[in-house]
């Protein structure tokens, strides 16, 4: 079973939307199933780090912190905008803050929440020491980004993660 | 317009409203792309059609055609699932490109950029606008 597929549960997922995208058959469930499998197997050869979910009942509290931000950050970024880019009531710039996430696929999500949000890109990651490079495009001078990004996302992750 | 008149009238105005807001966001996104100087903050415009923009859309969507033929959503999950999960790997290549070109600088500058953090006692010099190359994984890319 381990050899034909390395990662059953990513095969499933995928035989699934197979089905789901197309019309249930027969010959779509032997080509979605080829399909998953053949995609299985290849993930397996790219040998990526096995996400360890620690616990789940995480999952629903940061999705919505996540929401909630990402609906104000729109809204914000929407007034930037509109507002032009001399108005002196903004001012964009870069944070440097250390992250102590290490597991591969917890920093992985951590990407995907900071590049949702408008207002905050992704720009550089350190492996090494953990340095973590975010351009802020409303950057205030009191928000302390450092103990902001540990609290929201952070904890929340290492809590699930690791 | 037909499919709305077959609707209920408190869903049409739910499905026009999240289309209406949608669209707007992408195109308030664009107009950022367009306005905001420097690089790094055009980054930040178009997250604002891809989250809001697809958001809204696909609530539009999912609704719409849920009510009016019964069919399962889950088309529209999965395009926001894939598009959410590609997004940030091409934004991360183009500022991490983007980063570079204004570290070396040869090239001027978009905004000033923080110098580059080594690791170790490496020192400056004309190839450190090349990161080392362990440095340089993406997040997701596995230890071995």
């Amino acid at each position: 079973m381990s050899r034909l597929a390395p990662h059953p549960v990513l095969s499933v997922a995928l035989v699934l939307m197979w089905l789901f995208l197309t019309r249930f058959s027969l010959g779509h469930l032997v080509l979605g199933s080829v399909i998953a499998l053949t995609a299985g197997w290849a993930v397996e050869h790219l040998h990526p780090s096995r996400p360890r979910f620690r616990r789940w009942i995480a999952v629903p509290r940061l999705i919505s912190i996540v929401m909630r931000d990402i609906l104000r950050s729109n809204i914000g970024v929407a007034r930037i905008v509109l507002l032009g880019p001399d108005h002196p009531a903004y001012n964009s710039g870069f944070i440097d803050l250390e992250l102590r996430l290490r597991d591969p696929n917890a920093i992985a999500v951590l990407a995907l929440i900071v590049t949702a949000t408008p207002g905050t890109s992704w720009v550089e990651y350190e492996r090494h020491e953990g340095r973590l490079l975010l351009h802020v495009l409303d950057l205030k001078s009191d928000d302390d980004w450092q103990s902001l990004i540990h609290d929201r996302y952070e904890a929340l992750l290492m809590e699930i993660f690791e | 317009m037909r499919h709305l008149e077959q609707l209920p009238p408190w869903a049409a105005i739910i499905i026009a409203l999240c289309v209406a807001i949608g669209a707007s966001m992408t195109l308030l996104g664009g107009l950022g792309v367009v306005r905001l100087k420097s690089f790094y903050q055009r980054l930040h415009a178009q997250t604002l059609a891809y989250s809001a923009g697809t958001l809204l859309t696909i609530i539009a969507s999912m609704l719409m055609f849920s009510l009016l033929e019964s069919r399962t959503v889950l088309h529209e999950l999965i395009i926001g699932v894939f598009v959410i999960v590609t997004t940030p790997v091409t934004t991360l290549m183009l500022s991490r490109a983007a980063l570079r070109r204004d570290r070396d600088a040869k090239l001027g500058h978009d905004e000033i950029v923080p110098p580059q953090r080594r690791a170790g006692p490496a020192k400056p010099d004309p190839a450190s606008a090349t990161p080392p190359i362990p440095a340089a994984a993406a997040p997701d890319r596995p230890d071995r």
